[in-house]
């Protein structure tokens, strides 16, 4: 396995990072990724509108989401389709199985859905000797690789294509050495090819159902999730209870911004309606909770359920370009990952919400504007309250607010600490607990505070303005 | 112990949040002089290509100059007058039989101007697979069933009365009434998996021609 | 000399400077002083002010907090304006205490008359003429909580209508020429305690930025948060880069006032 499993991400990040070379070309591959989308919605006035729009609808959805997931689940029925309810991954993953072990399916093929990564679909499905195959291009190569996706929407967004070329060098018998991105997707598409062929059954996952139809829409722009379905008889469809919308007309506001937030196009190439099974054809929709309600309960986070999972906050955010998706060790990271995982399991992912500079730019760039840096913001406060916040840092901060609440003592260590560095030799203040000293120098300390500087000059005004 | 249905629903029911209003999903959208124009230009840079024609010999002439056409030993076409067929859908049982299928052309009902995306279903064709698995897909759309936005798109499939199914139960019609496939097809097939290098032709057809028919013809 | 913004004296002005400039840059505070009495503003400075409590917020800590947070209302609370030359300081108060202490009346009067400086002049005292040169190569650096927070600029996450009021105010120098960075308005990596606890990405972001303006060619790099310059200033000194940090109260101070 490659996968770094840390519990701290600057560790992770510092590793990464260490790696000069592969860091810089990551940070600007994805930062392609936010400069194609600034384009795409910047050719739409009216994006600001969309945004609002999708904010609004999907805040409506999650105040009656009890009431549109029955009504989804009537019209879903009424079209033929078999509708299953999963409290959590294992569920889902029983429900899954037994649909597939009922048909006696042994192959597999699954379009992208972060869904089952989170419910860990694919390990439980192997255990039961079926064998599943990832056809999206990026999820093929990190199933074959042995890795999680390390982008939502661009899951080998960290594999170079020499590593893609080596990849398929031994497990496809493509040429040795082969970098040629055209190259390497034929011989992908001809293996893949045959498995879709092959398959007994297509799982997907759902971009967005609609309750007033009973439908439900999967964008691709390889086409995987379509022969993936249209072949084989039985098709299902595994889909978070929060992916719903009211009405299909809201999904004009959702496609223009899914789309063009996440890849810069003007709308996926394949945006499919599957609206009950087909003509001979089985369809199964699981419906997973998996914590989202109890996320519908937690007001500071509820926006979380907003989320269509279009990457714009991975592309945008400054640390997740620089530390790479494995460095936050969920099943996904950025600033949405950072703040489901860390609310679900505030333990084991207590380093997430402070691997943020409160940048901000995530909130922005979000089509159903989740208030993201708020929410991190928050997110901190919630760990302190369970104590997660660690010791020293605890520690030292409480020391420093209680400094800074008697002026005479911030006064005093102000002055103390200022003396300190200005009359040190480098070597002691340079040392390896200095972090901020590691690769930056510390601001040269005046002799003088601005307070003090003030009250001489009131003294004697008017003091000249000199630069420097 | 409660099923899972009643589960969920009654967590979601505690955890129910205040009311917030539906909105309206109504603005001045942006709107184009030549919408055909705009399908072109996007479509071109998605990756395909867009060809009015006026009238079906107008189109099969243009059929005749593409490559991919000339080249192609089977031909689906399941537009009448359209192409040469030379498969017999009729003989084929499975939707596996159509993997050998060099071209495909196939009805679209119709055109979004801001995306280049062609709304087609699986009503007129007996296995929607081969919107997906021909090598190279040709969409015929009649020249005036084009719409500006996605706004309308969704509208006009959710118009009632305006589409093909008849009303057995006395409710209100509409595109997705009864069991059907739709997709919205923008451009050809393509990834940029590897290292966000473009490549058309990932699983799907490696080209999409849209071809524009006027109506009198 | 003085500029002919009599009329602005009328108003009672509270002086907010961040700790970290009272104790390290004493001169961008008399600069926001020059500056201000420039434009006919009289300033205050009240004595028992320290931190608006930012660094604990940032950390989770909201109990350690809130004194600070009641503490800055109270002294802030006699004047007519707030006026800081920081804009995450001023974010903080206007965006986050909130968060910290609820809504209350005080918050909501004394947040909504604390501006960071530049907006003060652009939106309150309505600058939009100044003599003073500034022949330079200046590259603005735009930081976070003032772009996104008090939008102070446009960012380039939005669409919409373009505006920039500090680049607004280095606009009316004359002989000032700004430079044209790749990207924007990324942020410099500084995020306070982020800045050692997540130091190797902390520390990659700033060379990132510094590198940005070395290839546009700025001589003098500017920015409305102290905070973020010195971040910077940290890696171009150790790197013995060729740029020189300012921040913009000490432009404006150096262009406008010698004047």
């Amino acid at each position: 396995m490659h996968v770094i499993k840390t519990a701290d991400h600057s560790t992770a990040a510092a590793a990464f990072i260490a790696n000069g070379d592969r860091v810089r070309w990551h940070d600007s591959a994805i930062w392609f990724a936010r400069t194609k989308r600034d384009r795409a919605s910047h050719g739409v006035p009216e994006w600001e509108t969309l945004r609002e729009l999708a904010s609004k609808i999907k805040l409506h959805t999650m105040s009656r989401l009890d009431e549109y997931l029955e009504q989804f689940e009537a019209n879903a029925t009424r079209l033929g389709a078999h509708v299953h309810w999963a409290r959590d991954a294992a569920e889902h993953n029983t429900i899954v199985a037994g649909i597939l072990n009922q048909h006696g399916v042994r192959r597999v093929v699954k379009s992208k859905s972060m869904l089952t990564e989170e419910c860990g679909l694919n390990p439980h499905l192997e255990s039961q000797g079926i064998e599943v195959t990832d056809t999206d291009l990026g999820e093929w190569i990190v199933q074959l690789r042995n890795e999680p996706p390390s982008h939502i929407v661009t899951p080998a967004i960290h594999i170079r294509k020499e590593e893609v070329g080596e990849l398929f060098h031994e497990k496809l018998g493509t040429d040795a050495g082969a970098t040629d991105a055209q190259y390497l997707a034929e011989a992908a598409r001809r293996h893949l090819r045959a498995k879709f062929l092959a398959a007994e059954a297509g799982i997907t996952g759902v971009n967005f159902a609609i309750a007033d139809t009973g439908g439900f829409v999967v964008c691709t722009n390889e086409g995987n999730a379509d022969l993936g379905v249209s072949l084989p008889k039985i098709h299902i469809a595994c889909m978070g209870i929060e992916k719903l919308v009211p009405r299909a007309t809201d999904l004009g506001v959702f496609q223009r911004l899914l789309a063009r937030s996440a890849t810069g196009q003007p709308i996926t190439t394949y945006t499919s309606h599957f609206h009950g099974p087909r003509p001979g054809g089985e369809l199964h929709i699981v419906l997973v909770d998996n914590r989202r309600s109890e996320m519908l309960g937690a007001g500071d986070f509820r926006r979380t359920l907003n989320c269509i999972r279009c990457g714009a906050c991975f592309n945008t955010c400054p640390v997740y370009r620089r530390s790479g998706g494995f460095s936050y060790g969920a099943t996904f990271g950025g600033p949405i990952g950072s703040i489901i995982f860390s609310a679900r399991e505030p333990r084991q992912h207590k380093s997430l919400p402070f691997a943020c500079s409160l940048c901000a730019s995530c909130s922005d760039v979000c089509p159903v504007k989740i208030d993201l840096h708020h929410q991190i913001f928050i997110s901190r406060r919630q760990l302190a309250n369970l104590g997660l916040v660690s010791f020293s840092k605890r520690l030292g901060l409480r020391v420093v607010a209680a400094v800074l609440a008697r002026p005479w003592l911030y006064r005093f260590a102000g002055s103390t600490a200022r003396l300190a560095l200005r009359i040190s030799p480098r070597w002691p203040i340079y040392n390896r607990f200095n972090i901020w000293g590691r690769q930056r120098d510390l601001p040269p300390p005046p002799r003088r505070t601005f307070r003090e500087l003030y009250a001489a000059r009131k003294k004697t005004p008017p003091l000249p303005y000199r630069e420097g | 112990m409660p099923s899972s249905k009643d589960h969920i629903l009654q967590l979601l029911r505690r955890n129910r949040p205040a009311a917030a209003e539906l909105p309206m999903v109504a603005h001045a959208w942006t709107t184009f002089a030549d919408p055909h124009a705009k399908f072109a230009e996007v479509l071109e840079l998605v990756g395909g290509r867009a060809i009015r024609a006026k009238s079906v010999d107008d189109l099969n002439q243009h059929l005749s100059q593409l490559p991919q056409y000339a080249v192609a030993k089977k031909v689906v076409s399941l537009v009448p007058s359209v192409g040469t067929n030379n498969v017999d859908l009729s003989t084929i049982d499975s939707p596996h039989g159509t993997a050998v299928v060099d071209v495909a052309i196939l009805p679209g009902e119709f055109a979004v101007a801001e995306n280049a995306a062609v709304w087609v279903t699986d009503r007129q064709v007996p296995f929607r697979v081969l919107y997906f698995l021909c090598q190279h897909l040709i969409l015929v759309v009649p020249a005036d069933q084009i719409v500006d936005h996605m706004h309308a798109a969704y509208e006009r499939l959710m118009q009632t009365g305006g589409q093909p199914q008849g009303s057995k139960d006395g409710r209100q019609r509409n595109d997705f009434s009864e069991p059907v496939f739709g997709a919205f097809i923008s451009g050809p097939s393509k990834t940029a998996d590897i290292e966000q290098t473009l490549v058309i032709g990932a699983h799907g057809p490696r080209s999409l021609v849209v071809c524009f028919l006027d109506p009198t013809s | 000399m003085r500029g002919d913004w009599a009329y602005n004296q009328a108003m009672r002005v509270g002086l907010f400077i961040p700790c970290y400039v009272d104790q390290f840059y004493p001169q961008v505070g008399l600069a926001t002083v020059d500056v201000l009495e420039h434009f006919g503003v009289e300033v205050e400075f009240p004595e028992e002010q320290t931190c608006c409590g930012q660094p604990m917020a940032n950390a989770g800590l909201h109990m350690e907090t809130k004194p600070l947070a009641e503490r800055f209302l109270r002294i802030f609370a006699p004047y007519d304006y707030v006026v800081c030359p920081s804009g995450s300081c001023v974010s903080m108060v206007r965006h986050h205490y909130e968060q910290i202490l609820g809504h209350t009346a005080e918050l909501d009067r004394v947040g909504l008359r604390t501006f960071e400086l530049c907006e003060f002049l652009t939106d309150v005292l309505k600058v939009d003429r100044v003599t003073g040169a500034y022949p330079h190569r200046v590259g603005l650096h735009q930081s976070c909580h003032g772009l996104r927070e008090l939008r102070l600029a446009a960012n380039s996450e939005l669409v919409g209508p373009e505006f920039n009021k500090p680049r607004q105010l280095l606009e009316l120098l004359d002989g000032i020429e700004l430079t044209q960075l790749t990207r924007t308005d990324e942020c410099c990596g500084f995020g306070g305690l982020f800045a050692v606890t997540e130091e190797a990405v902390s520390c990659m972001m700033g060379r990132d930025r510094v590198n940005d303006h070395e290839r546009a060619g700025t001589e003098v790099l500017t920015g409305v948060d102290m905070s973020c310059l010195m971040h910077l200033d940290g890696i171009i000194r150790r790197e013995n880069k060729r740029i020189r940090i300012q921040h913009i109260a000490e432009i404006l101070a150096a262009a406008i006032v010698k004047n």
